[in-house]
């Protein structure tokens, strides 16, 4: 059978399990109508001309995996920020872990969307937000919603800045040898709030996974969001990344991507503007080898005056990987004083590595400073022999060039630790040890 | 001040296409249709050889199984191909000699546009291949080029008397069967030009195209083929005017460029066919096909203004076959009323050493859409290959759209590309710099948009550069800030 007609026909099943929110279950019917007549994107559609999802679809996956699976803690201890304390919501196989978890009630909430959909105190709520932000024809998307029923649920109330930070972690075990994940986060920071995300998808063992994940970020008056999504996954491991960013006015909403790893990995980031004086930060550093694939999509929608976007992508490619960038930045006729850049650099080390770029604008307002700028090319050997002519190891000296091209990246990481996590992810990707904290 | 920017939009708006008018040369005019009869019917009229006629048919076939491109991001109203005439020639069919046996109404047309065929041959030494709807009228300084052994003259005549070279090179860069608007053309062209530089020798002078839509209701598909043998040089310009016509008229036209080793193709245009009225009435549809290829240590440069037709689709592309070969875009495309365009270039990088200069600029104003499209390609063999792109957009007004869609594919890790866009207005404080020294807005923004042209302008030939900025005046003139 067809994994798309698996999908479709799985469904009954699906709704016999899920309990009933009418708000949700309607969402829910209509998109997988959307998924029905749309199916997966092909090569042919102009967003996915430089990734195929052909291998991937061609397996069969489990779509329901086993609720026992118990991971202990000392297993996937590493994969958590050390010596600060968080809010965790933890997934095992796509299954909420309460005892790896610590969530909260605390004045804001940061639990889970099933417990959001079934209690009928957060209907309004779920009325309000729930699916509203995410494109309405976007295949993947729908389909994710079509199964939408568990995931992270995370409320800040005004005025009120998130102590910790917040991680939001998927385990996958390899109990199950193909395994297909669709959690749905739904984040809602309200007026003059603060919170900080951290996001990753991890399999433990040697598995066919594919995650198709959609997350919504809704970003009130005043509000700031801070997103980071670590994709360092196992070579088996797939990833499409579906956010849906809608910002009101004042807000700053960021998200950094680190790519490492990952066999096919897709980001789908979109923001939407929806009030004057937004700051939209879009940053990612990706390094690959292998055959890994890595996919930025990214749509910055400036329907509004006097708005900011920036975005900055930086990729080192190795081996036979290869990296698209498809940047989009729309600017609508009454977005006036708009200001929005956007760059991608890309560093290619190997012949058989592969960059597709492909930064476009669209603008329809005449008062706006917009500019985009892609480069591609090597690390410069004038540079390198000025290094090793003072006794700098070529490996290393190479080293540190990557670590300076990739810098203003981590500039911007505003958790110490995780900052110095990613250094130490880098040098291990490069092979060095540099012995000085960036 | 006096002079506003609401007076500016208003005088823009009401600016007639100047070139606007008629020349009424009893022509020959197939009856309208396609279909196999009417393509066999052109080859036969034209007195073609048998293999023409058979790849004529051939392209038609292919055309009929394929689908009328959409992803251009552009929207008008699909030309009824059965509603064209594929045929019509002056009816005078004897060649001139002299300018004197020209009809006088021809003549005239050209000196309503300025062109003065008697001065260019005089003055500037330009010869001219004058296209008035398909068939060219008259040639001049044939003897000139004869003498270096250069052929230029109609494809037509080429098909007859050159059948070698012809079978030889065409559709080797751009296939008949390349896309929709390729294969029309390809079936049903009347007329063009042909130019072979032989090895060695470089063209004393700059060669030249005008081409003319003339007769209401036949759409215009020309074919330019040029060769430049191993070591060669030319400059071919190709300028193109439209009279005032209410229906959408189509324009189809294929340019293939042959450059071998170490030769040298300029490739210069002018584009201001009728881009409708101020309502987006009428209007030139101009889908065009330009491609080149560069063998070893070659060079093909594109420069392009283009400031008519209602919608235009246009990317003159190097297709960077040699070690050591280079290519070259300069465009300006300017926008107005209802104008649509969608053009760029293609850059493919195969061969070592390639090396490649992207420069573009887009002006847009009242409500049109100026789309840059490009693709920029380095193949894995291709070591080190350099790229350089700029696209710069100039919106005046909001209602006007600037869009900027680059394809970058990098499969070599010695590749080094640059791209960068930037989209902007005129600013506000620059013009009043300006103002502040006795400047007044008007020439303000023509020294502005002429500086933002620069880059461009400058890579035309003298004759032409003086043209484009007058067209550039033409469209601009009373823009706003």
């Amino acid at each position: 059978m067809e994994l798309k007609e698996k999908l479709l026909n799985s469904h009954l099943a699906f709704e016999e399990q899920s309990d009933v929110n009418e708000v949700v279950q309607t969402q829910r019917i209509n998109s997988l109508k959307v998924f029905q007549e749309k199916g997966f994107p092909t090569k042919k559609i102009e967003a996915w001309k430089y990734t195929s999802l052909s291998s991937l679809i061609k397996k069969d996956y489990v779509l329901f995996p086993k609720n026992d699976t118990q991971v202990e803690f000392k297993k996937i201890k590493k994969y958590f920020l050390p010596d600060i304390e968080t809010f965790k919501i933890v997934f095992i196989n796509g299954i909420y872990s309460p005892f790896l978890s610590d969530t909260t009630h605390d004045g804001l909430d940061v639990c889970l969307l099933s417990a959001a959909f079934n209690q009928s105190k957060y209907n309004e709520i779920i009325k309000k937000y729930f699916n509203k932000s995410v494109i309405k024809d976007e295949s993947l998307a729908s389909l994710n919603t079509a199964y939408a029923r568990e995931g992270a649920y995370i409320f800040i109330p005004k005025n009120m800045v998130s102590e910790k930070p917040i991680e939001i972690m998927h385990f996958s075990t390899g109990e199950q040898k193909t395994l297909w994940l669709q959690p749905r986060n739904l984040i809602i920071v309200e007026k003059n709030s603060q919170v900080q995300i951290i996001e990753r998808h991890q399999s433990l063992v040697d598995h066919d996974v594919v995650t198709n994940s959609v997350t919504e970020i809704y970003a009130h008056n005043d509000a700031l969001v801070d997103y980071y999504k670590i994709q360092n996954d196992l070579d088996s491991a797939s990833l499409i990344d579906n956010t849906y960013i809608d910002q009101e006015k004042n807000s700053h909403v960021s998200v950094h991507t680190f790519s490492f790893g990952g066999n096919l990995v897709r980001n789908n980031l979109n923001y939407l503007h929806k009030g004057e004086h937004i700051m939209s930060t879009l940053k990612g550093l990706t390094i690959l080898k292998d055959k890994q694939h890595i996919d930025h999509n990214t749509l910055v929608n400036h329907s509004k005056p006097n708005c900011e976007s920036h975005q900055d992508y930086k990729g080192i490619f190795s081996d036979q990987s290869k990296g698209v960038f498809n940047g989009k930045i729309f600017v609508h006729k009454t977005a006036q004083k708009t200001n929005a850049f956007q760059q991608s650099n890309n560093i290619l080390i190997d012949d058989k590595a592969t960059i597709n770029s492909k930064p476009q604008l669209e603008i329809f307002a005449d008062d706006v400073k917009c500019s985009h700028g892609c480069t591609i090319g090597q690390l410069n050997e004038e540079t390198l022999f000025y290094l090793r002519s003072r006794g700098i190891p070529r490996k290393e000296a190479k080293a540190l060039l990557t670590y300076a091209f990739a810098n203003n990246i981590l500039q911007s990481v505003q958790i110490n630790v995780l900052k110095k996590r990613i250094n130490e992810q880098i040098a291990e990707k490069l092979g060095v040890d540099l012995g000085f904290d960036l | 001040m006096g002079y506003t920017e609401e007076e500016l939009k208003k005088e823009l708006q009401t600016k007639e296409y100047e070139y606007g008018f008629y020349t009424d040369i009893e022509s020959e005019t197939f009856p309208k249709g396609l279909n196999e009869e009417i393509v066999s019917a052109i080859s036969k009229k034209k007195g073609e050889p048998n293999w023409m006629t058979e790849w004529r048919l051939d392209a038609y076939r292919s055309w009929l199984k394929m689908e009328e491109p959409e992803w251009a991001n552009v929207s008008y109203e699909k030309p009824d191909f059965q509603n064209i005439s594929y045929y019509s020639a002056p009816k005078k069919k004897n060649k001139y000699k002299s300018l004197d046996e020209v009809d006088p109404e021809l003549l005239k047309t050209f000196d309503k546009l300025g062109i003065s065929i008697d001065e260019q041959k005089k003055l500037s030494g330009v010869a001219m291949d004058i296209v008035v709807d398909s068939v060219s009228v008259a040639t001049t300084f044939r003897d000139t080029l004869a003498e270096k052994g250069i052929i230029f003259c109609s494809i037509s005549e080429a098909i007859k008397n050159h059948s070698d070279l012809v079978k030889k090179y065409i559709g080797t860069i751009i296939p008949a069967k390349d896309n929709y608007y390729a294969a029309l053309n390809s079936a049903v062209f009347t007329d063009g030009s042909f130019c072979y530089i032989p090895k060695g020798v470089r063209c004393p002078m700059e060669l030249s195209t005008y081409f003319r839509i003339n007769q209401a209701g036949t759409g215009q598909f020309e074919r330019t083929l040029v060769i430049a043998d191993e070591e060669s040089y030319v400059s071919y310009l190709e300028g193109c005017t439209a009279p005032s016509r209410d229906e959408n008229q189509l324009h189809a036209a294929v340019v293939e460029l042959i450059a071998h080793d170490n030769a040298e193709i300029k490739y210069s245009t002018v584009q201001n066919w009728f881009p409708g009225d101020k309502d987006g009435k009428g209007g030139v549809f101009n889908f065009v096909t330009k491609r080149g290829i560069c063998h070893k240590n070659a060079k093909i440069s594109w420069t392009q203004v283009e400031t008519g037709s209602a919608v235009t689709w246009k990317y003159p592309s190097c297709i960077l076959k040699g070690d050591n070969s280079i290519g070259e875009f300069y465009s300006i495309a300017v926008t107005n009323n209802f104008q649509q365009a969608d053009t760029g270039t293609k850059m493919i990088h195969i061969g070592k050493n390639t090396k490649s200069t992207i420069i573009s600029k887009g002006i847009s104003a009242g409500q049109s859409q100026n789309s840059y499209r490009g693709l920029v390609q380095v193949s894995p063999r291709a070591q080190n290959a350099r790229n350089f792109s700029q696209c710069d957009s100039l919106l005046m007004g909001n209602k006007c759209g600037a869009h900027t869609f680059p394809y970058i594919e990098a499969r070599n890790k010695s590749a080094q590309i640059e791209h960068e866009a930037t989209t902007s207005k005129i600013g506000e404080d620059q013009i009043f710099y300006c103002n502040q020294r006795g400047i007044d807005t008007e020439k303000a923004i023509a020294l502005i948009v002429n500086g933002f042209s620069k880059e461009v302008l400058n890579k035309l030939p003298m004759e032409f550069a003086v043209e484009a900025q007058k067209l550039l005046e033409i469209t601009l003139e009373g823009s706003v800030g």
